[in-house]
């Protein structure tokens, strides 16, 4: 024996480093990231000034039944939201799924039509997510004017998008063999599906759809901008009104929420287990 | 049901040749097993009877059909009908083993009830009894990330059992299993070829398993295969040559002291 066995990945691996960083700086240096700014004295003082605005929160009783008046709705709003966007993605993400395909055994005759199909579903999801939320309300408030509809249905399609791009890359990337067997033997593609790829899946989907509507609820700032209401506009209004009490008890439920929207997904993922 | 294969080759997607010029025919209700060294092409061989791999070259025909000329409607409904024991059981860990064995009959259920099932078991005596068969009816509620890998593959077995089907194939279905254990299991695939007088294929690790209950043995060798006998002319040297490149032969023990192995006197690869 001479040396000892050599690596065959070794090279490319340093050779895809390498070029990682080299990309990486121009780009860091093209977003102007000067992080020593943080720290020069007049920046400091005018971040303390800014922040020291916002001390101490307002907790008068008329805004806070303002606040959980907009609580409410801005919850209304991203639960619809998700809502629609899990209808959108549900079918969308499983023609994603590759290994659900009944026409890759074999492989069998068709399998272009296939892979045509999930090309056109991975288009369809890409203009759902590439237009920004934000685009899509302004597109719909021309339809249905100033209020939650445009914004829900923006969220909705957005999110849709995500979701679905999402599901079916969690579907694809657990075990495929039972699925695999299951279709072997006949079964149909969602039998196949619910025996042999949510039991490993379920967890992962669910964490992932409760983490989109925590997104949700805090892009509900988005909805300021279309009148629709709730957390946004009421923040909005104060950050107009440079009323920094009012925004910090906002910032303050925000964090309430998000953290119960953890707890929400422990507890599922929990379940689940 | 019964299949014929003629002059089937078949090269993995790696470039790896599996198997060449297979012929192979085989009378429904016929037992046959499939012996031969790990590597050798058995998984493969059955990959292809059960019409879930296609072979680039030569010709399948399962109960006088083509299954790869056949429109996927067909094709679906022919694959309900064989049932495949899988080596390695392909059953997700967090599945109860009551679901786990209804699902062999997701091919001939409509999806209503296989959903319908997946909230209340449909069918629990259907799947108690053939687990009961495998000494398992006290597991049937639970979950199969809590099984021995030796249970598992009985789960799995229980499920093709469950399938009922007309051709019933097993890859190396008593891997994990004890040799007293894999006696038994081997015994019940056969009893049960025989009462519902389906074709039984089956790919076994031990050659004493094989020749002890099966009529007919196929040695399998590089992708071909090297003999189709009946169990009973299958000589020792036929069985160094196939086993040439391990250095001996895989036996599983006899369970009984007077039922010596078929061939006492070479080295076995894994001892009891």
């Amino acid at each position: 024996m001479s040396a000892s066995p050599r690596d065959p990945a070794a090279l490319p691996r340093l050779g895809w480093t390498l070029a990682a960083l080299v990309l990486l700086w121009p780009l860091l240096q093209l977003a102007e990231f000067k992080p020593a700014a943080l720290f020069e004295a007049g920046n400091l003082n005018a971040m303390g000034h800014f922040v020291a605005g916002f001390l101490p929160p307002e907790t008068a009783p008329d805004f806070l039944a303002l606040l959980g008046k907009a609580t409410v709705e801005t919850l209304a709003m991203a639960t619809a939201g998700i809502a629609l966007a899990v209808l959108l993605a549900v079918p969308l993400g499983l023609i994603l799924t590759r290994s659900l395909s009944i026409a890759r055994l074999g492989p069998g005759r068709g399998g272009w039509q296939g892979t045509l199909i999930r090309a056109l579903a991975r288009g369809v999801l890409a203009v759902l997510r590439g237009v920004p939320e934000l685009v899509w309300a302004l597109l719909f408030v021309r339809v249905f004017g100033l209020g939650a509809a445009a914004g829900v249905l923006a969220l909705g399609i957005t999110y849709g998008g995500m979701l679905g791009k999402v599901y079916g890359e969690i579907l694809e990337s657990g075990d495929a063999r039972p699925v695999r067997t299951l279709l072997e033997a006949g079964s149909g593609r969602l039998a196949a599906l619910c025996y042999g790829l949510l039991p490993n899946a379920a967890r992962e989907l669910v964490s992932y759809t409760v983490y989109r509507w925590e997104c949700a609820v805090r892009a509900s700032v988005v909805m300021g901008f279309v009148g629709a209401g709730g957390l946004g506009q009421l923040m909005d209004q104060s950050m107009k009104m440079l009323n920094g009490g009012e925004a910090a008890s906002i910032l303050a439920t925000f964090l309430v929420l998000v953290l119960a929207a953890d707890a929400l997904s422990e507890l599922l993922r929990r379940r689940l287990a | 049901m019964g299949f014929t294969l003629e002059g089937v080759g078949l090269i993995h997607a790696n470039g790896f040749r599996a198997l060449r010029g297979v012929d192979l025919q085989v009378a429904p209700g016929e037992r046959l097993a499939l012996i031969g060294a790990s590597g050798a092409g058995k998984t493969t061989l059955l990959r292809v009877i059960a019409a879930s791999l296609r072979p680039g070259e030569g010709r399948v025909r399962l109960l006088d059909g083509e299954p790869w000329a056949c429109s996927p409607g067909n094709l679906r409904r022919l694959r309900a009908r064989i049932g495949l024991v899988h080596q390695s059981p392909p059953i997700p860990p967090r599945q109860r083993v009551v679901t786990a064995v209804l699902a062999g009959r997701l091919g001939q259920w409509p999806l209503w009830k296989s959903l319908a099932s997946l909230v209340l078991p449909a069918d629990p005596q259907g799947a108690q009894a053939e687990l009961a068969r495998l000494d398992l009816a006290d597991r049937l509620y639970e979950r199969c990330d809590r099984l021995s890998g030796g249970q598992l593959q009985r789960v799995a077995l229980a499920r093709v059992l469950y399938q009922k089907p007309d051709l019933l194939l097993a890859d190396e279905p008593v891997s994990a299993m004890d040799p007293a254990l894999s006696e038994l299991t081997v015994a019940l695939l056969n009893e049960e070829a025989v009462r519902r007088g389906v074709t039984l294929v089956a790919s076994l690790h031990a050659v004493d398993l094989a020749l002890r209950h099966f009529p007919r043995v196929v040695g399998v060798k590089d992708g071909a295969i090297l003999f189709d006998l009946p169990a009973a002319s299958v000589t020792e040297a036929l069985l160094r040559e196939l086993y040439a490149a391990e250095g001996g032969l895989p036996l599983a023990g006899s369970v009984a002291p007077d039922e010596a192995p078929t061939t006492p006197d070479l080295p076995p690869l894994r001892c009891a």
